[in-house]
């Protein structure tokens, strides 16, 4: 099972380094990682989606523990949380086909950022599967030329914020 | 107080209570080594900086205090490497202080650049590079913190070489504030609690000891441990010396070469108490069957070791030093019901121990290994430090001398590196001097750093290096004969190597044994000649270590050798 985990880690060189080098080095099954600052400038936010088994899942939390950078690790997949992640998407557009594409982005309700001759390029925040649904539209009835995601961000709902979770 | 970086690194170290470094200069340190000739600074030059890291290394086994090393830039950092890893898998708490090229410099592939922090992070419990003055007081004061505290580790301060000799206003933190590390001494006590109640339901209970009895100093709770409660107790090779070898319940090293008392007992136990362990392979053998019908306890400082590798039924988090003694306070009110409950079992085991005890095959005409520990094993009578290196001859050594006291047994057990044991026995006589140190190992291993018998010399640390020289490198060669069809690719060692001469060219007394009449004499004069001395003792060149569960099989199916087969 998938488990979304939010990292506070302090805002200093080295830092990215030292999980990522961690994460190659265990061998972890990472799907995605964000980085991010904070409400507070000292301290950095990932979140790390784990695919794994419990064991797999807690080791992942203990080992990144240990990291002297990493400050709190919570497990966002416990806690009611909204989850979101963005897409930009380059589609083939021809003036033809501008319609059906405005069409599609508004039902997914996307946001069209760019549009010249020959391609749009289409904005969407939303969780996972959503992205992927408007990607398989996109690709089959008219064509991606390329993506770029930024992996997936998560914050708990209610006013306890993860660092006192 | 207005000082150079260099000088504060030094008032860093003093306000840290080191009393010696060991290293080596260069370019990059350049500045920091005029500040130790100033402060007329302890240190221990080396011939090599592996030599200087595993000589921190074996200071801080030995003693217990943070092991320095320093180095520089490149060359000098990267040679560090191999003894920082061998550290890091052990949990040895080390600093290494190592110069990285000016600010300016860095990144350019400079001269003598290599990124360490980058290299070692994998194998540093934590590293930085300082790039401004003002963060040295901080950094070193962090640096220590973490390297001894909690599950201790090296910690590397790559330090730009303009920072030793920019101008800092010094003062050095009374305490550390780290937002991400707190090292936990007392954990749950409902965790004890419930130990305790598996502990009353036990038939064939097991307390297995590792290294970080050894490394937490809480060998005396352990020892109080096994007398009230009766269980009988194995060893990780780490965990050797937390109690003594003839304690009636221990049965020795589990494991690969394990007794085959120590290895029946894992697979046939009830309840396994593991206590600073992490149930490394080479102890669990195939790690499915390992203790198959126990149910698992885990004591241990850092919960990332609980269900690493063995699934733990209960674990007991915290330092050994809380959590040993929490339990002896339950124990100890029903001492007598224990000892009731397991005494069938206690007789199983005993009776596995005496029908199948450590044996080897001897010949009037050859100098056998394992005589040659059990001689030392007597002459000192468990007393002093005992340094190996890594193959056969540590596996001998971990099998038949007889030790008694913790810290007593330095070894690289999880990065199993060859050359660690010369210079580590410098480092442990350096911080003991008055402690008699014996360093064994083989013809393969101490030419890996033999350029340190000069440093012995230098200095005249009287350690004595006794020399199994059977002109193979052994252990690889006994997997080649056991598992390659005894096709001996490159393990021979034949040559024309007189280790007498080396040791006399490096100013360090040369013996030599060769027949096993001579042994007893030379012994007893090698431990007798002051300053270092080398024993060249040649051994035969088959012999296995015995028993041997092969990789990946279950500790029960042991090659036992002997009459057996």
């Amino acid at each position: 099972m998938k488990h979304t985990l939010a990292v506070l880690v302090e805002n200093r060189p080295g830092v990215l380094t030292h999980i990522s080098g961690l994460i190659s080095r265990r061998a972890f099954n990472i799907e995605s990682i964000a980085a991010g600052y904070t409400e507070e400038p000292d301290t950095t936010r990932i979140t790390i989606v784990v695919e794994g088994d419990e064991i797999e899942q807690e080791q992942v939390v203990n080992q990144l523990s240990k990291l002297v950078d990493v400050i709190k690790i919570s497990d966002l997949t416990a806690v009611e949380s909204i989850h979101r992640e963005l897409a930009l998407i380059k589609v083939k557009a021809s003036i033809e086909t501008r319609s059906d594409i405005i069409n599609i982005v508004e039902i997914f309700r996307a946001k069209i950022v760019d549009v010249n001759r020959e391609t749009m390029v289409i904005e969407l925040s939303g969780d996972e599967t959503k992205i992927d649904a408007l990607c398989q539209v996109l690709k089959e009835d008219h064509g991606i030329i390329e993506i770029v995601r930024t992996g997936k961000i998560a914050l708990s709902r209610g006013p306890i914020p993860a660092k006192d979770q | 107080m207005i000082m150079t970086g260099a000088e504060a690194i030094i008032e860093s170290l003093k306000n840290e209570n080191v009393d010696v470094v060991f290293g080596y200069p260069g370019g990059a340190v350049l500045t920091l080594y005029d500040a130790l000739y100033q402060a007329n600074f302890r240190h221990i030059l080396t011939k090599h900086e592996q030599g200087a890291v595993h000589a921190a290394d074996g200071y801080a086994r030995a003693t217990g205090k943070v092991g320095v090393v320093i180095a520089t830039s490149g060359p000098g950092a990267a040679n560090l490497v191999t003894g920082i890893a061998t550290a890091y898998m052990d949990s040895i708490p080390l600093v290494a202080i190592t110069g990285q090229v000016a600010v300016s410099l860095i990144g350019r592939d400079s001269f003598q650049e290599a990124d360490i922090r980058g290299i070692t992070t994998p194998i540093t419990k934590h590293n930085y590079l300082v790039k401004k003055v003002e963060d040295l007081p901080r950094v070193l004061k962090e640096a220590f913190y973490i390297a001894r505290t909690g599950r201790p580790g090296p910690v590397v301060v790559d330090v730009a070489k303009d920072v030793f000799a920019a101008a800092v206003d010094y003062q050095y933190p009374q305490e550390v504030k780290l937002r991400g590390y707190h090292p936990l001494f007392a954990g749950n006590l409902e965790t004890i609690n419930k130990v305790f109640e598996e502990l009353k339901l036990a038939q064939r209970p097991l307390i297995f000891v590792g290294g970080g009895v050894n490394l937490s100093n809480s060998a005396e709770a352990l020892r109080e441990l096994v007398d009230q409660t009766g269980f009988p107790v194995i060893a990780s090779l780490m965990g050797l010396g937390s109690l003594p070898f003839d304690h009636p319940q221990f049965l020795g090293m589990v494991g690969m070469h394990g007794t085959y008392a120590a290895n029946m007992a894992t697979t046939k136990c009830d309840l396994l108490l593991g206590i600073g362990v992490r149930f490394d392979d080479r102890v669990t053998g195939l790690l499915s069957e390992f203790a198959a019908k126990a149910k698992v306890v885990h004591f241990d400082i850092d919960p990332a070791e609980i269900n690493k590798n063995v699934r733990a039924d209960l674990r007991v988090v915290g330092d050994l030093n809380w959590s040993l003694p929490a339990l002896l306070e339950r124990v100890k009110h029903v001492s007598g019901e224990f000892k009731k409950q397991v005494r069938s079992w206690i007789e199983e085991v005993l009776a596995w121990q005496r029908e199948k005890p450590l044996t080897y095959e001897s010949d009037a005409k050859l100098v056998m290994p394992q005589a040659v520990i059990e001689k030392v094993s007597r002459l000192t009578r468990g007393e002093g430090v005992i340094v190996t290196d890594v193959g056969q001859h540590q596996m001998w050594v971990a099998q038949y001398y007889g030790f008694k006291n913790p810290r007593s047994f330095l070894t690289s057990g999880g990065l199993g590196t060859m050359g660690y044991g010369l210079p580590a026995a410098l480092g442990a006589q350096c911080g003991l001097p008055d402690q008699k140190v014996i360093l064994f190992v083989g013809d393969g291993g101490v030419m890996m750093n033999c350029q340190e018998l000069a440093t012995a010399a230098n200095y005249n640390f009287p350690v004595k290096v006794l020399i199994f020289n059977n002109q193979t490198l052994g252990m690889v060669a006994q997997w080649q004969r056991m598992f390659y069809g005894g096709r001996y690719s490159h393990t021979s060692l034949k040559g024309n190597t007189d280790f007498v001469k080396l040791a006399e060219a490096m100013g360090v007394t040369g013996l030599r044994v060769t027949k096993p009449e001579e042994l007893d004499r030379v012994l007893e004069e090698a431990l007798a000649t002051p300053g270092p001395v080398v024993v060249d003792i040649q051994t035969p060149e088959i012999v296995d270590v015995l028993p041997m569960v092969p990789a990946g099989a279950r500790l029960d199916q042991m090659i036992m050798g002997g009459s057996e087969e």
